[in-house]
């Protein structure tokens, strides 16, 4: 990317020309296109920028983006973009997958990447179902579905993954809905502009498994108040709101984690001192 | 000779007469006696003096403050492990000592001193009926103010065995200095208490040292940590485990003072991906574990070898399986850490056979996963990774990370491009043009993912070519001897065989060494042409289930003359253990 096209960047500079897998009507074709909106927005050239995944039909997205991507293994996105930002500060590191890879598998790393507060965006497309394995239930599915795997549903009250993170130290919280891609494209941009750890949990219909998701679209509404900076006010918000208030929920003002990291090959690494008797 | 002064008890009346090429010694002592203090002097102290020596330690169950045995061999050649007998054996008290059965190789010939005067001895002591002695360590630090216990010790054994006196009375001024100089005057009254009790006793002398070469005092996970970093290591994230954490102790603050990191993080699926993310990010990475870590790793493993990342993960090994037995060795994760990776999944496997080897393979291993974009797993074990070993200063080997990185890719760049030698110039994320998307499924050359038949074929084929076919040069095993009488070992195996060979075979006429570095892949044709002439063949390891064994016959065309020798840990080879297989073996 040289300076002239830099300056000029548009959402489609973001996208590959790879096809997604996904269904038709699936929630996770509007995140993409959030996320290619964003990136425009914040203007860091494709080859700056590193998207992280696990394994799920979410997240098939890095491959989808012109950026540099990593699909790893399922549930441990946030570790492998954990390590890649401590050592390459310089970059904008995105990490993005579903519910099943982030809140199940992976919920330990999702704890620690919370407290941890990498400077990192977490983009949760949460469907309340694994979509790539063909329905079974995820942590945040309502407890009476029923599915072939659990049948007569889990009876488990689900995980609430925004209380979960304000409790664990995230820096930034805010729930989405993939239908409203500008909205969602606007706060995966105040999200990378935050320092440390930010969450944007995006309600995403799985069409296949899920289609009574459709309905979000007449549930969803925007938070009645503004972001809060008080952890424990945002905490008793999300968890006494329906599930469905979108917007920016918290934003917090800890400090990342980002220890020093300037190797310098050329210094000659000596420690035979320590060894002499 | 050194074997017939070990293996057999002489008569008490020849103790004194020749000065001996080596001596093993014990202390003895409860939790907060100082012992291993102590005992570490004691083997800086003979490092100085132009002495190679070995240091390993035992402890009690109790996380902190039980009761501690230090085994220290010393000698004037070098050492890899300890004496077939105890010659010396101090206890600072008798606390427990009981839970050093089987560990305390007491003859008729050990000289025993009890610190505890009219204490009564375990059995487990007086059974083999050694040579009884005493000092009254209460008494004499009693009535000399500010003395301890374990420097009077420290005293008496230096004495006993002939140390001189100024290598140890200068480290003990260097490293009381600090508390003043009232505490450094102590230390040294204490140590002049030893001794003056030392010239009590009759125990032969150590022979005069070698000559004043350059030595280290270092641990098997010092040599690897440092070794590692001399390979360019520069990031690493890990989860404590014994007997691997002080690789990361060690690390931690020296990859600081190198511009590095090293992150601690939730559990070894979040370390080894961390180091998979620094290494995608293009810096030379490391983890180190132990078997339980190792297995929780498995899965990412396999993803570094399908997106083809470079890294490191050091395996030291301890007793297993499950929890195991954590402060012992076993060389039972060979078959975790070859075949432990689902799917056709080529990565390389080494394992160094000495403390100071350690070194040169944690250096070597992070050249070939760099050169080659593969995770490489060196299989260290306890008894190397926690050992204190004087050791010859290791020659400084120029292997550095270096990997092939595509610096200005063109339009037609493909990250999984086959290539030739199968490996592809990888892109780092920031440079213009490269970007592609690192993926554990199936994919083309561009890293687009793909289940096609063609595609699956070539890349597993480039995958396995880049490890099959790269020159590992002489490094994949340590040869020694050529005698018609081969044994295959490796790892800490290696250090017992090579005693027993010295032996039995001091000119290397008869046997011959071949003590494996690279583990995997295989090189069935460089073992056959290590083994030419060769008309007996012994497979020795420490692995109940011979995995070493299996796997030389499934990969390496292993003769079917081969016999086996096998057996789990926790105890260590001993040379006479060895010593007596080899003479059943060659009669
Ligand atoms: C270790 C492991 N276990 C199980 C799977 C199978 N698996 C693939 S995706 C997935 C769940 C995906 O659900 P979610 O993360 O919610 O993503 P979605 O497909 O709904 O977008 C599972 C269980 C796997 N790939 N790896
Ligand atoms: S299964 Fe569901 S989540 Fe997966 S692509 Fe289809 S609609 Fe989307």
């Amino acid at each position: 990317m040289n300076a002239e096209t830099a300056c000029a960047l548009t959402a489609r500079d973001y996208k590959s020309d790879l096809k997604p897998v996904w269904c038709p009507g699936c929630g996770d074709f509007s995140i993409l296109m959030a996320i290619t909106m964003a990136m425009a927005d914040v203007g860091r050239p494709p080859e700056e920028v590193a998207v992280i995944s696990g394994i799920g039909c979410s997240s098939r997205v890095p491959a989808y983006t012109s950026c540099y991507g990593f699909h790893g293994v399922h549930g441990r996105a946030l570790p492998l973009a954990t390590g890649l930002k401590l050592s390459r500060p310089d970059l904008l590191v995105i990490a993005a997958g579903g519910d099943g890879d982030g809140y199940s598998i992976g919920g330990n790393h999702f704890m620690h990447a919370c407290r941890r507060n990498v400077d990192l965006t977490y983009i949760v497309m949460d469907n309340q179902v694994y979509g790539m394995t063909k329905g079974q239930p995820s942590p945040t599915t309502p407890p009476e579905w029923d599915s072939a795997l659990v049948p007569g549903g889990t009876g488990l009250s689900p995980f609430h993954p925004l209380v979960i993170a304000l409790a664990a130290g995230a820096n930034f919280v805010a729930r989405t809905f993939s239908g409203d891609a500008k909205g969602t494209a606007q706060t995966i941009v105040e999200a990378i502009n935050h320092p440390g750890f930010s969450l944007i949990e995006i309600l995403s219909p799985c069409v296949t498994f899920r289609p009574e998701e459709r309905e979000w679209a007449k549930q969803v509404h925007p938070a009645s108040v503004d972001a809060t900076e008080d952890r424990a006010r945002a905490a008793r918000r999300v968890l006494t709101d329906d599930g469905f208030n979108t917007g920016i929920l918290y934003r917090g003002n800890r400090a990342p984690y980002q220890p020093a990291f300037k190797p310098d090959d050329a210094a000659k690494v000596d420690f035979e001192a320590e060894f002499l008797p | 000779m050194n074997q017939i002064e070990t293996t057999l008890d002489r008569p008490v009346t020849n103790v004194t007469a020749m000065p001996r090429q080596s001596l093993s010694i014990v202390m003895l002592g409860s939790g907060g006696s100082g012992v291993m203090t102590a005992a570490e002097i004691l083997l800086r102290a003979a490092a100085r003096a132009g002495y190679y020596g070995l240091m390993t330690k035992s402890f009690g169950p109790q996380i902190r403050g039980g009761e501690a045995a230090a085994f220290v061999t010393l000698s004037t050649k070098p050492v890899e492990i300890q004496g077939d007998r105890v010659d010396l054996l101090l206890a600072i008290d008798w606390k427990n000592a009981e839970r050093f059965a089987g560990e305390l190789l007491l003859g008729a010939n050990t000289l025993v001193i009890s610190g505890e005067a009219g204490a009564e001895l375990p059995q487990i002591v007086t059974e083999p009926d050694p040579r009884l002695e005493e000092i009254n360590l209460k008494t004499l630090t009693r009535s000399h103010k500010g003395t301890r216990p374990n420097m009077v010790a420290l005293g008496t054994v230096a004495g006993a065995i002939g140390l001189p006196r100024e290598a140890v009375a200068a480290l003990i001024g260097e490293r009381l200095e600090k508390k003043g100089e009232a505490a450094m005057a102590q230390g040294l009254t204490a140590l002049d208490l030893g001794y003056e009790e030392a010239a009590n006793f009759s125990l032969s002398k150590l022979a005069a040292a070698p000559t004043e070469a350059a030595r280290w005092i270092i641990s098997g996970n010092q040599a690897a940590g440092y070794g590692a970093m001399r390979g360019g290591v520069r990031f690493a994230a890990a989860y404590p485990i014994t007997p691997a954490t002080e690789i990361l102790e060690w690390l931690a603050p020296r990859l600081q003072k190198a511009g590095g990191l090293l992150v601690q993080a939730e559990d070894e699926l979040a370390s080894i991906n961390m180091i998979i993310g620094g290494s995608f990010g293009g810096s030379a990475v490391l983890t180190a574990t132990s078997g339980p870590g190792l297995a929780l790793m498995s899965e990412s493993i396999g993803l570094a070898v399908a997106a083809e990342i470079p890294m490191l993960v050091i395996d030291v090994m301890r007793g297993g399986p499950s929890t195991g037995i954590p402060t012992k060795s076993e060389q039972s994760d060979l078959n975790i850490a070859v075949y432990g990776l689902h799917g056709d999944a080529p990565h390389v496997v080494t394992a160094p056979n000495s403390i100071s080897d350690c070194l040169f393979t944690a250096q070597w291993s992070t050249h070939l996963a760099e050169a080659m974009q593969v995770p490489a797993i060196m299989l260290s074990d306890q008894s190397f990774g926690q050992a204190l070993g004087i050791v010859e200063k290791p020659a400084e080997q120029a292997f550095a990370a270096r990997r092939e990185v595509a610096e200005a890719p063109g339009e037609d760049y493909q990250r999984y491009a086959l290539t030739a030698s199968g490996v592809s110039p990888m892109a780092l994320p920031g440079t213009p043009g490269g970007q592609y998307t690192a993926d554990g499924l199936e994919h083309a050359e561009s890293g687009r993912p793909s289940s096609g038949v063609a595609d699956h074929n070539q890349q597993l084929d480039k995958r396995l070519r880049k490890v099959v076919d790269y020159d590992y040069g002489d490094h994949w095993a340590q040869i020694e001897g050529d005698g018609p009488a081969a044994i295959i070992t490796w790892g800490s195996t290696t250090g017992p065989v090579r005693e027993a060979m010295r032996r039995l075979d001091p000119d290397g006429k008869r046997l011959r060494l071949i003590s494996l570095r690279l583990i995997s892949p295989a090189q069935p044709k460089a073992l056959a042409a290590a083994l030419q002439g060769s008309e007996q063949i012994l497979v020795i390891e420490q692995s109940q289930m011979a995995q070493f064994f299996g796997h030389l016959k499934a990969q390496f065309d292993l003769p079917a003359m081969a016999d086996l020798y096998a057996r789990p840990g926790p105890q260590p080879f001993r040379a006479d253990e060895i010593t007596a297989k080899l003479e059943e073996w060659l009669s």
